[in-house]
């Protein structure tokens, strides 16, 4: 089947009248936590996701991607208005979009965010649809061997590309791992780490990690902090752009695309890493830099379109190798499991509709977001008034209400407790949680890969370097690793994330 | 602070140390095998050495390099937001979705600065309500709505 055929089918699924409908939840979904701070993609999706065990697989993938996407749109919505990033991939968006709004051009800055972001979408899923069947064949010729190098290779660059300390960060991931390995191993039947309690023999759910490290510590770690939030409420009028912002945001736009693209697809990418160089890059490039902090419209279309391109890029890896490359790629890992789909190569062919399907939904959910911003655009502002107070208990009890469901038991809700502890730990230690999630979600792939490729070179560790491929990917990691302790790489690392 | 000039990276470090070794403790009752053939102690030993490995990098590397200080921590959203969930999660089972809710909200919302209470428990009834009707009459979840029954 070519590209078109592809596609039919996806629409086929796509557009059937109850796939249509979780688009829209999810895309409302993610609007709402984007607008509201102090819930994120990750926590909203580890939230959802038990409640999608009844629904068709395809149907649920469709809702959390939705989430996901639909989170870079609202989280816009208030950088541009009350100069308060919904979501950390809308940061720079505040720095040139809220003062378009003091401008009085609120209008311009959200119309050139949601259109520069549908373009973006729509380009990035044409991306996707193109280079999955490519990339699928590469990865269905990987052996074992090459398939561990290529865990080495994600997880190393997904850190050396976020930001914080990269030893800490490497040490999450190994932390993830052993975490991953909690449960009854496969080959021996031992319990691993279970210490005596039969629940954990199963091993720990996804969804039980990422909540507690990103839902529960969240909330604990923005009640310490008592500085009030203030509320701007501006009037908005003015959807359309003039010729000479039109004329100043479309090659941004381009840019931002072209950028998010790629850097959605690179482990650790997605979209805050996109609105960050795209944000530098029109920095850079700008006849007259001084424009910039003081209400540039490149500063909005810019970052906008990366963020939205990255987002949806950054399902290239997941989709075509199995690979995640951030944490709401690792929960979706987690999503694909519990509907007994192991993601990989073999999913396009051995489950078309639902690959299609998705890649299809990600459009139609992208012009929903459109419609759904910029002429509801005041129900948004309104739910922002609800106070933290109100709605941080609310979100409590819908994670737990989720964690308990999973298996009916209330040692899950325990365990979530006991994540959210460690989690808040790590936030004193200024450890990131996302390296740990992706280990965790990783571990037992790998450990099988490592066993396998061992076994078939008879315990001969070389075969890692011997393989050219698994030889290339490891270099790679080698490389990232040391580009870092490189003093100048290091530097730009650090101005890159300094805005946030 | 002495000897310890990254206190953050110091404690993370021991933090890491103390993790690697238990894994390694508790992997040493699994049978190791060999590198061709392992057994499910293998990988737990490899990442336990590696975890002591980065752990006693930062550690050490905490003593030479300058960084920020430990925070300080504030124990009531901690034990009021956390515990509050466990009590959900321990008298769900026997109480009911209703119950369980209203208690979860009125006890959690006590860990904010500006605690209402009147507020807080009309937003649990409220909220125990919607739960009702997404979760069991919605989702079909297996959770009891009232007291005992199931």
């Amino acid at each position: 089947m070519d590209l078109l055929g592809h596609l039919a089918l996806g629409f086929g699924v796509a557009l059937t009248p109850i796939n249509l409908l979780y688009a829209f939840i999810g895309s409302v979904l993610g609007t709402l936590i984007g607008v509201l701070p102090g819930i994120g993609p990750v926590a909203t999706i580890a939230m959802l996701l038990p409640t999608t065990y009844a629904l068709q697989p395809v149907s649920a993938l469709i809702m959390l991607a939705g989430i996901y996407y639909g989170a870079q749109y609202g989280g816009s919505t208030t950088s541009i208005l009350i100069n308060m990033p919904g979501e950390s991939s809308s940061v720079v968006t505040c720095l040139d979009g809220h003062q378009m709004a003091l401008k009085g051009q609120a209008g311009a800055a959200l119309t050139i965010a949601a259109l520069g972001s549908f373009f973006a979408g729509t380009v990035a899923t044409i991306l996707v649809a193109c280079v999955a069947v490519p990339l699928s064949e590469l990865a269905l010729k990987f052996g074992p061997a090459e398939y561990f190098s290529l865990m080495v290779l994600g997880l190393i660059g997904a850190v050396v590309l976020a930001h914080g300390s990269l030893l800490k960060a490497i040490a999450m991931i190994i932390l993830g791992l052993l975490l991953g390995i909690v449960g009854t191993d496969v080959n021996s039947g031992v319990a691993r780490f279970a210490f005596g309690v039969p629940e954990l023999t199963d091993g720990i759910g996804v969804v039980t990690v990422a909540m507690g490290l990103f839902g529960f510590s969240e909330i604990v770690t923005n009640l310490e902090s008592t500085e009030k939030r203030h509320m701007v409420s501006a009037k908005i009028k003015g959807f359309f752009l003039s010729k000479e912002q039109f004329r100043k945001a479309w090659p941004a736009v381009l840019r931002g695309t072209g950028l998010g693209s790629i850097l959605g697809v690179l482990p650790g990418g997605g979209a805050m890493l996109s609105s960050f160089a795209s944000y530098t890059l029109e920095k850079k490039i700008a006849k007259d830099p001084s424009e910039f902090g003081r209400g540039a419209i490149q500063g909005v279309a810019g970052p906008e379109s990366a963020n939205n391109a990255g987002a949806q890029t950054s399902f290239i890896p997941l989709l075509t190798l199995g690979i995640p490359e951030n944490a709401v790629m690792a929960l979706m890992v987690g999503a694909m499991t519990i509907h007994n789909i192991q993601p990989g190569p073999q999913v396009m062919t051995s489950n078309p509709s639902l690959f299609w399907g998705l890649i299809a939904s990600m459009w139609v959910g992208n012009l929903m977001l459109v419609v759904l911003n910029l002429p509801l655009i005041g129900m948004w502002i309104k739910l922002l008034q609800v106070p933290y107070r109100i709605l941080y208990p609310a979100i409590l009890l819908f994670c737990a209400i989720g964690v308990y469901s999973i298996n009916n038991t209330s040692v899950d809700i325990l365990l979530t407790v006991l994540f959210g502890l460690i989690g808040t730990i790590f936030v004193k230690l200024e450890c990131e949680p996302a390296p740990l999630l992706l280990g965790f979600v990783l571990g037992p792939m790998m450990e099988e890969n490592l066993r396998r490729a061992l076994l078939l070179s008879r315990g001969d560790p070389t075969v890692f370097f011997t393989r050219p491929l698994s030889l290339l990917m490891l270099s790679m990691a080698a490389g990232l690793v040391l580009l870092i302790v490189l003093p100048n790489f290091r530097k730009t690392r650090e101005v890159a994330f300094q805005e946030e | 602070m002495g000897v310890v000039r990254s206190p953050k990276d110091f404690v993370a470090g021991l933090m890491f140390i103390a993790i690697g070794l238990g894994a390694i403790v508790i992997a040493s009752n699994y049978t190791l095998g060999s590198a061709a053939r392992m057994g499910p102690g293998y990988f737990p030993r490899i990442l336990g050495i590696l975890m002591i490995a980065l752990g006693a990098i930062l550690t050490l590397r905490s003593l030479r390099l300058q960084g920020a200080p430990l925070p300080g921590w504030k124990w009531r959203p901690v034990i009021v937001v956390l515990g509050s969930v466990v009590v959900f999660g321990l008298i769900v089972n026997f109480a009911g979705l209703v119950l369980s809710t209203i208690l979860l909200i009125v006890m959690s919302s006590a860990a904010s600065h500006e605690f209402r209470p009147k507020e807080a428990l009309v937003s649990g009834i409220l909220l125990a309500i919607l739960a009702v009707g997404v979760f069991v009459i919605g989702l079909k979840l297996q959770i009891g709505i009232w007291p005992g029954a199931r």
